[in-house]
């Protein structure tokens, strides 16, 4: 039996099945409405995070199966002391597959070890958020046609981001990636990340402006820079446009260049940038469903 | 020098760096082993200047090699049988480890489920860095 705790579980050999299954999902939905009837998906979440939530309980619906779970610790038993170790317990019991989302670091690892049914992990606090990765992957795989051999911006939060640095060890094992970290000077890549790189001889760079790399990208990841990062007001007033996204700086961007961004956003991205074709972050939500799909249907052997 | 008789059957720990030998008793659990036990501090060593030595007369199974090697892989293990040397155990670092390091990071489940095992995996044998298996947090223990 097999569980989802960090995006590197899986050997690029294994993603790209993973992948040719969710272009196969966006193509034959109706081959797929009933591969998981009488399966149920279990959502444990020990905190909120609605929209992960629903796209796992979507997928699971899509496939023809049902679903069962808590939406934040107060409604669940772990509000009376449980465990993550005796509820995973109870929940095999119930169902065939669990997605678990927990404030703290490892839970779902824990629940793992302890669990008859997969488990998936829908973020562990600060830590790994496994399906947020994969579909980035996905919507890059399907949008682009490769997942190797283009330079991809990465705009915001680098240091903190955990969902960045996520994605940048994720693409480090293709071909041809050259990465552009745009950042505030203390919110740059941190130093673990910028050696794995050097390690690895991949080809990265680090500016301050979005404008200044715009036009040699052909992928732009966007994040937020969130006020309280900054160390004082000052710099925030000075340094906050630069990492808002607008349609001058769309101007700027090569024909095919493709904007994503994990959502929700704030105010990076202006909404005058929804209507370019080249914002895709509404379509990485979709998939987000086909991976999740393909990921239900993959640990349940049932792909 | 101080003499220390010799064990017909256990172990000599022997170039253990000056100092470290009382850590090495405790979490080899030899303070709850009922047998002879030297600890000799401080001796001269050619190589080290200063070393500690630790001799136990046991059973040679008794010992758990991976918490050794985790302490200090340097650390000589000669194995005594009928009053003889019969191995040099060379020490490799374990690739995972469980209950000698605590984790310390107070986002990890650790912090909060306490009946888990603290257990840590071998992240970089060169710079013999572990990480804790719930969270990859650093080792930040020493011994
Ligand atoms: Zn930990």
């Amino acid at each position: 039996m097999r569980h989802l705790m960090n995006p590197m579980d899986f050997s690029v050999e294994e993603l790209d099945r993973l992948f040719d299954l969710a272009a196969d999902i966006e193509k034959n939905p109706e081959k797929y409405a009933h591969k998981c009837t009488g399966k149920k998906l279990a959502t444990c979440f020990y905190e909120p995070s609605t929209r992960t939530r629903l796209s796992f309980e979507t997928a699971m619906l899509n496939l023809g199966g049902s679903v069962i779970g808590f939406s934040d610790a107060g409604s669940s038993s772990a509000s009376k002391g449980e465990s993550v170790s005796d509820t995973i317990r109870v929940i095999s019991c119930f169902a065939d597959i669990c997605a678990m989302r927990h404030p703290k670091e490892g839970a779902p690892m824990v629940a793992a070890s302890h669990s008859t049914i997969p488990v998936i992990n829908a973020g562990d606090g600060g830590h790994q958020h496994p399906t947020q990765t994969l579909t980035d992957l996905l919507t890059i795989r399907s949008l682009k046609g490769r997942l190797d051999n283009f330079t991809i911006g990465i705009c915001g939060d680098l240091k903190f981001g955990r969902t960045v640095h996520s994605l940048v060890n994720a693409l480090s094992r293709y071909s041809g990636i050259r990465f552009v970290f745009i950042s505030p000077e203390e919110l740059r890549i941190p130093g673990y990340l910028r050696e794995k790189l050097w390690d690895n001889a991949l080809t990265f760079e680090e500016v301050i402006r979005l404008e200044d790399v715009m036009g040699k990208l052909d992928l732009l990841y966007m994040t937020r820079v969130q006020r309280e990062r900054f160390f004082n007001e000052e710099d925030y007033v000075r340094l906050k446009d630069f990492y808002i996204l607008n349609k001058d700086k769309m101007a700027l961007a090569k024909p095919d260049c493709l904007i994503l961004h994990p959502l929700p956003r704030v105010n990076e991205i202006s909404v005058e940038v929804d209507k370019d074709p080249r914002a895709v972050y509404f379509k990485q939500v979709q998939y987000g469903v086909y991976v999740r799909m393909a990921l239900i249907l993959t640990l349940l052997d049932l792909a | 020098m101080l003499n220390v008789g010799k064990i017909e059957e256990g172990f000599v720990l022997d170039h253990i760096p000056a100092g470290k030998s009382m850590s090495i008793y405790y979490h080899l659990g030899l303070d709850k082993l009922d047998c002879t036990v030297a600890i000799i501090k401080n001796a001269k060593s050619n190589v080290m200047g200063k070393k500690d030595i630790i001799k136990v007369e046991c059973d040679i199974n008794t010992l758990d090699m991976d918490v050794l090697a985790v302490i200090d892989h340097t650390i000589t293990v000669n194995v005594i049988k009928d009053a003889v040397i019969v191995e040099k155990k060379q020490l490799t670092l374990p690739l995972e480890i469980t209950g000698i390091m605590k984790c310390h990071n107070p986002r990890c489940i650790t912090s909060i489920e306490q009946e888990l095992p603290h257990i840590f995996y071998l992240a970089d044998a060169d710079r013999e860095l572990y990480r804790c298996r719930y969270c990859d947090e650093k080792n930040t223990e020493r011994f």
